[in-house]
């Protein structure tokens, strides 16, 4: 996993409540046997008029010429909703995305996300609120200060806004160290052999 | 916590799960039964590949084929190129790893969440992952269950453990007795519909009271099963004698002393009295009726005898925009009875609602009708799809399969089928589907399809009528 440090990027919005993972990637795209090749078909149904993924909605904020590039998604409450599917955060990343910003997250989404080093930011309603406003005001621009807990927002008038934000503290850890979660956890073994020793014979 | 502090049942199962927990890092829990299938473990094995790292307790561990599958043909080549190549992956991965599958037509082989319980592989106090968010059905035993992502998956191969950050916790009592012909679907439908599509997110929810504990194991994993689909990490319901009975004898529980000493322990897994949950919810389950989907999101639900709510009816700005979109992609008017939407699919199947109870129920409802020579409608396509083999089979000896083929419903081969549509069980743009499965999200049953969740009873009603149905009217 590549360390996360700070990230300047730009903000696409996407002004809609409980989006789920069947939307952030559609089942007929789930049969791939490996992690890459998801970001293409990342939001499907509402980027693309076709089935075939050839003609690109032009109404879907990521197809509008202003959010190209962009890096930071925000969006809304109880993001990643629904399926356990990990390839929705693989979609994303692959697409482009190193952050994304909301007032909730559905709790596997998070962690699938902490898991593969794409940042999660939750900010109060009206902190996403205020942003959404400012990124209507012109392309906004946001630097994540991870280290600093800081988000700094940049409007295109050059005015600047800041916003702090909580994460736990070892995902913050794994995410600034780049942690490989499972060779954290073999360092441990002895102490789960330990437990498995003490567990009923039934269990 | 002091021994004499009253603990809730996941306080319980958490302490007694916890391998370690140190300032600065997330707990690390163990795991007693890792649950896979084709989808989200390719990549998890991959990684252990690539790293030459083991699996650390294979029989620990258990596969099934279930998502991708035909239920058509038991060939894996009948599922497709993609979905073939993901079932010979696993197939791979199994035999290199030595982990025990049932694959295509194995007489274990079923749904992941409909194989496991009907195993005696669920056992209560036990913590049980999958890949799979649904993984919440399994806490109708007591186990500590919940959905995980591939990296997740991966964690637990390697570990036999995960990280976890202890979940606040939920009380939902539903008191009293549910009206004739209220089945779990009903109730957990009408509990997604107070609390919202979010509201027990951050949760670990435990489902009590005299209503819930009347209910039969199949009735208990119903109302765990969808759990998720208002965002908590899991279900719980207490282990007692009906969970007991249910495990007994089933081929991987345990048998003799082991079962004794199991049994005595099972005994212990309650909430004690006193214990304090950080939010508790009441219904009275007299007022729970049958239950219909008019919206994108589970908790847009409402009772089959009122109308299809309006933007206006809501205060919540988020609420009132998502009400007006889910109506736009529904292509429904507010203010439409419930009884007056028309389908033209139906579909009685996923790890909700394909047990043998759930298929029973859909039966008795299709022998009333065909008692006056009615059958599914000319205008519905309506498949049955049962949640496993041992499903199946039981559910033909008891002659149901005759009772669905005779009214006009397709009697299908067991799997995920078009809950998800991962194989080529799809609705097509404009269909209408009264499904007994979790999610009614856009596209989830096909592009552009529309999908109302109900009970078994509701959509084999619905089949033969054309549209939903009072019962109870």
């Amino acid at each position: 996993m590549e360390k996360f440090t700070t990230h300047t990027g730009l903000v696409a919005p996407l002004d809609i409540a409980n989006v789920d993972t069947d939307q952030i990637i559609p089942k007929q795209f789930l049969q791939k046997t490996t992690r890459v090749g998801f970001g293409q078909h990342l939001f499907h149904d509402s980027r693309y008029l076709d089935n075939e993924g050839k003609k690109p909605n032009p109404d879907f904020v990521l197809n509008q010429p202003e959010y190209q590039g962009a890096s930071i998604l925000l969006t809304r409450e109880n993001f990643g909703c629904g399926s356990s599917r990990e390839h929705a955060p693989w979609a994303l990343e692959e697409f482009g995305f190193k952050v994304i910003i909301a007032p909730s997250f559905a709790d596997i989404f998070y962690g699938n996300c902490i898991n593969i080093g794409l940042l999660p930011i939750t900010l109060s309603e009206a902190e996403v609120n205020q942003l959404f406003a400012l990124s209507a005001q012109g392309s906004l621009t946001l630097t994540i200060d991870l280290p600093q807990n800081k988000i700094i927002a940049k409007t295109s008038n050059n005015k600047e806004t800041s916003y702090t934000f909580t994460l736990d503290n070892f995902h913050q850890y794994c995410l600034e160290q780049g942690i490989d979660s499972v060779g954290w956890t073999l360092n441990k073994l002895d102490k789960i052999k330990a437990f498995e020793e003490n567990m009923p014979a039934w269990q | 916590m002091t021994d004499s502090t009253p603990n809730t049942l996941y306080d319980k199962l958490w302490q007694r799960h916890l391998v370690e927990d140190v300032d600065g890092e997330t707990p690390l829990i163990y795991v007693d039964r890792h649950l896979i299938h084709e989808v989200t473990s390719p990549q998890a094995f991959a990684n252990l590949k690539y790293h030459n790292r083991p699996v650390r307790h294979p029989e620990r561990t258990i596969a099934t084929m279930d998502h991708n599958i035909s239920t058509r043909s038991i060939e894996i080549n009948a599922a497709g190129e993609g979905a073939a190549n993901q079932l010979r992956t696993l197939e791979k991965n199994c035999k290199e790893f030595g982990i025990e599958l049932f694959g295509m037509a194995h007489k274990n082989q079923g749904i992941v969440h409909v194989m496991g319980p009907e195993l005696g592989l669920t056992l209560p106090g036990t913590v049980i992952v999958c890949g799979d968010s649904h993984t919440a059905t399994h806490g109708a035993f007591g186990a500590l269950a919940f959905g995980i992502g591939t990296s997740e998956v991966e964690h637990v191969f390697a570990t036999q453990t995960l990280r976890q950050t202890k979940a606040k916790t939920m009380k939902i009592e539903v008191n009293g007795k549910v009206g004739a012909g209220i089945s779990a679907k009903d109730i957990i439908l009408a509990i997604i519909g107070v609390t919202g599509s979010a509201g027990a997110t951050g949760y670990v929810v435990e489902y009590t009271g005299d209503a819930i504990q009347a209910l039969s194991m199949e009735e208990r994993m119903t109302i765990c099963n969808m759990s998720i689909e208002f965002g908590a990490k899991a279900g719980l319901i207490a282990p007692d004698a009906t969970t007991i009975a249910y495990v007994e004898g089933r081929e991987y529980a345990p048998k003799g002393d082991l079962w004794q000493q199991a049994v005595n322990d099972w005994k212990t897994l309650q909430s004690d009295d006193g214990a304090v949950f950080d939010k508790v919810i009441t219904l009275n389950a007299a007022d729970i009726k049958a239950q219909v989907t008019w919206g994108t999101t589970p908790g847009q639900v409402t009772a089959i005898d009122s109308l299809v709510p309006s933007p206006n009816d809501f205060s919540d700005a988020v609420e009132k925009e998502s009400c007006a979109a889910a109506l736009k992609y529904m292509g429904l008017t507010a203010g439409t009875k419930i009884t007056d939407i028309s389908i033209n699919k139906v579909f009685i199947g996923s790890c909700t609602n394909s047990r043998i109870e759930d298929l029973r129920a859909a039966a008795h409802i299709v022998e009333k009708y065909a008692a006056n020579n009615q059958k599914v409608s000319t205008n519905v396509d309506a498949i049955i799809v049962p949640g496993s083999y041992r499903v199946k089979n039981q559910a033909e000896h008891e002659g149901l399969d005759k009772i669905f083929i005779n009214a006009g419903f397709e009697w299908r081969l067991p799997g995920c089928s078009m809950c998800l549509g991962m194989n080529d069980d799809v609705l097509t743009e404009g269909d209408r589907c009264a499904s007994t499965s979790n999610r009614n999200f856009e596209g989830r049953q096909g592009r552009g399809s529309r999908t109302h969740l109900v009970s078994p009873a509701m959509a084999a009603a619905a089949a033969i009528e054309g549209h939903f149905v009072d019962l109870n009217a």
